[in-house]
């Protein structure tokens, strides 16, 4: 799986999905439509400033709230590479995984970083480089099962190949 | 090590004698649903698999009630691609404008969800059915297309946290204070990838409508699902609105927790969460200023039932709401309205200036039917208080009981139902 690097945009806890997708844009489910408004109700400089690559990190419980599979897939198609966090919404995890948006858990990493730092992470190894500050750190690898869904690039083409 | 009575329904749906936490398993699926927003992505990501159909038109369950009536020309494209999809199909349960309710509230109604089933939504508050003494989550529409082609889902074997119940509640304190208590007490990440498993003798003294609110907001914290033992009154409710048959999972006695609570159910006092986290919880008698509101939504897949509108209109018989208040009350299935309306309960609302709704998610989630402008504040029997949820960023939500929404509608302000 190719590495993310990228730019921080950096969040405190409890991030939902209300405000990465706000349900009054729910009556579209285009993605390059919802990526317009990603983000809009916590940072809405988010969109302007976002660069393909960029990546997300945020401490705990990110993701919370509704199942809407909006909000990562507005994540990824604003050109997110990886969210970090120190906990991800279970929901939102599983949402993540199954349409390919690369997440990993780390509270280390996601207490240290600072907006603007670039980052890259390695999602072979785990490990996340904090470009930046010259500093590393291990992230928590996916279960093998989990793994497989990532490399098919999302469950409906691992259901596929089953 | 015995098995927690999530961890039993799961372990019977994998084909395993025993399951421990932490292991992945696939399980059938009895139940998949989805609604308006939610089923569109799901059904354009099943064309994209390789499969003839759905694996069973009876156990999938399509409820468009978030957007509609259709709300907007978008809207009425999405609930257009579902009404097809079911059409196609055979969807033995789609739920058209006329059938519906919110899902959650309508699903148990029709005898869709027993105990003992495992069920996945794709709408977080699907978590609901744990009333019953089913396991049933909330997952997102990709999850939901793979349930509707396969019938089975992959899950994480969640570990859990024991919440014992005692006593009984006091007169104005309901299912909604019981939760908002909890998670007041554990946080909104407090059960992050947990089972929240009920039980105690206080049970008894919570109406199933108590139950359902209890476990519906078992996602706000965190809760893969919330889940309370069967006892004659679960039962009864199963065989009054269905046919299926329905089995019953007891946790083992040396099943292992990793949290234990006792709640003394008589020690509650009505309670209020403050924006903008269902966590930040005050009991009624801890607030001492005046918060003035412009708003009052009684309804939602929390709150919509017949009980809640009972206590409302108890509430609000005789009084009328404060002036310049807006107070919208939204039965949430058209038997609850049915209901509400032979026992008088909809002519109060009207007399005392509330308006009734059709069934609809509409506000709770900031869609339509009561959308907060800037500054504005709503005192709401609904699940969530997150920035921008019922409309402009800087409105604010409090979420209650339908007893203190009702008493908040009368005085302006929140208020304790027993101080009017």
């Amino acid at each position: 799986m190719k590495a993310a690097k990228g730019y921080v945009f950096k969040y405190g806890d409890n991030v939902d999905t209300d405000v990465i997708i706000p349900a009054r844009y729910l009556n579209s489910s285009d993605p390059a439509e919802l990526a317009t408004h990603c983000m809009e109700d916590i940072d809405k400089d988010f969109i302007t400033k976002v660069k393909k690559g960029d990546i997300i990190v945020a401490t705990k419980n990110f993701g919370c709230g509704s199942s809407r599979e909006h909000a990562p897939i507005a994540i990824k198609a604003a050109g997110v590479s990886c969210v970090i966090a120190e906990t991800f919404a279970r929901i939102f995890y599983r949402n993540a995984i199954n349409i390919g948006l690369p997440i990993v858990e780390c509270p280390e990493a996601a207490c240290a970083i600072e907006a603007g730092d670039e980052v890259e992470v390695n999602f072979d190894t785990g490990v996340i480089t904090d470009v930046t500050k010259g500093t590393t750190y291990q992230g928590q690898a996916f279960p093998e099962f989990m793994q497989k869904i990532i490399a098919a690039e999302g469950l409906v083409n691992y259901i596929n190949t089953k | 090590m015995g098995m927690t009575m999530t961890q039993k329904i799961l372990a019977a749906h994998a084909g395993l004698d025993k399951v421990e936490a932490g292991q992945l398993i696939e399980a059938d699926l009895d139940l998949v649903l989805g609604n308006d927003i939610t089923s569109p992505v799901a059904i354009h990501e099943m064309e994209k698999m390789k499969v003839n159909g759905v694996f069973d038109k009876d156990k999938i369950a399509l409820v468009p009630d978030h957007f509609v009536p259709n709300k907007d020309i978008k809207s009425a494209e999405h609930c257009k691609c579902v009404r097809e999809f079911a059409r196609k199909n055979e969807i033995t349960n789609y739920f058209e404008v006329g059938q519906m309710g919110i899902e959650h509230a309508l699903l148990p109604e029709q005898g869709l969800t027993v105990a003992g089933d495992v069920i996945i939504g794709a709408d977080s508050h699907t978590c609901t059915y744990g009333a019953l003494g089913a396991f049933s989550t909330g997952v997102g529409s990709t999850d939901m297309a793979a349930g509707m082609a396969t019938g089975k889902a992959w899950f994480k074997v969640p570990s859990a946290i024991k919440f014992n119940l005692t006593g009984k509640p006091s007169e104005w304190v309901s299912g909604k204070d019981v939760i908002l208590h909890i998670i007041g007490m554990i946080g909104v990440d407090g059960a992050l990838y947990k089972s929240m498993e009920f039980t105690g003798d206080g049970i008894a003294n919570l109406t199933m409508d108590d139950r359902f609110t209890i476990a519906n907001m078992a996602i706000e914290a965190g809760g893969k699902n919330g889940i309370f033992p069967v006892d004659e009154l679960a039962i009864a409710y199963m065989k009054e609105h269905g046919t299926r048959e329905y089995k019953i999972y007891e946790a083992d006695a040396d099943a292992v927790y990793d949290e234990e609570y006792t709640i003394d159910l008589s020690a509650l006092k009505p309670t209020v969460a403050f924006p903008h986290l269902p966590e930040n919880t005050k009991t009624i008698d801890e607030i001492k200023e005046d918060i003035k509101i412009d708003q009052v939504v009684i309804g939602s897949c929390t709150n919509g039932r017949l009980n809640d509108l009972r206590i409302a209109a108890k509430v609000l018989q005789g009084r009328h709401v404060a002036k310049g208040m807006r107070c919208i009350v939204i039965p949430a299935t058209q038997k609850i309205y049915l209901q509400a309306m032979e026992e008088g309960l909809l002519k109060t609302f009207i007399e005392a200036g509330a308006i009734v709704s059709t069934p609809t998610c509409g506000p709770c989630l900031g869609g339509y039917m009561g959308i907060l402008a800037e500054g504005e504040r709503c005192v709401s029997t609904t699940n969530r208080n997150f920035v921008g949820r019922m409309g402009h960023v800087s409105s604010e939500i409090y979420l209650a009981s339908p007893a203190v929404a009702a008493a908040s509608a009368v005085a302006g302000k929140i208020f304790c139902p027993c101080k009017l």
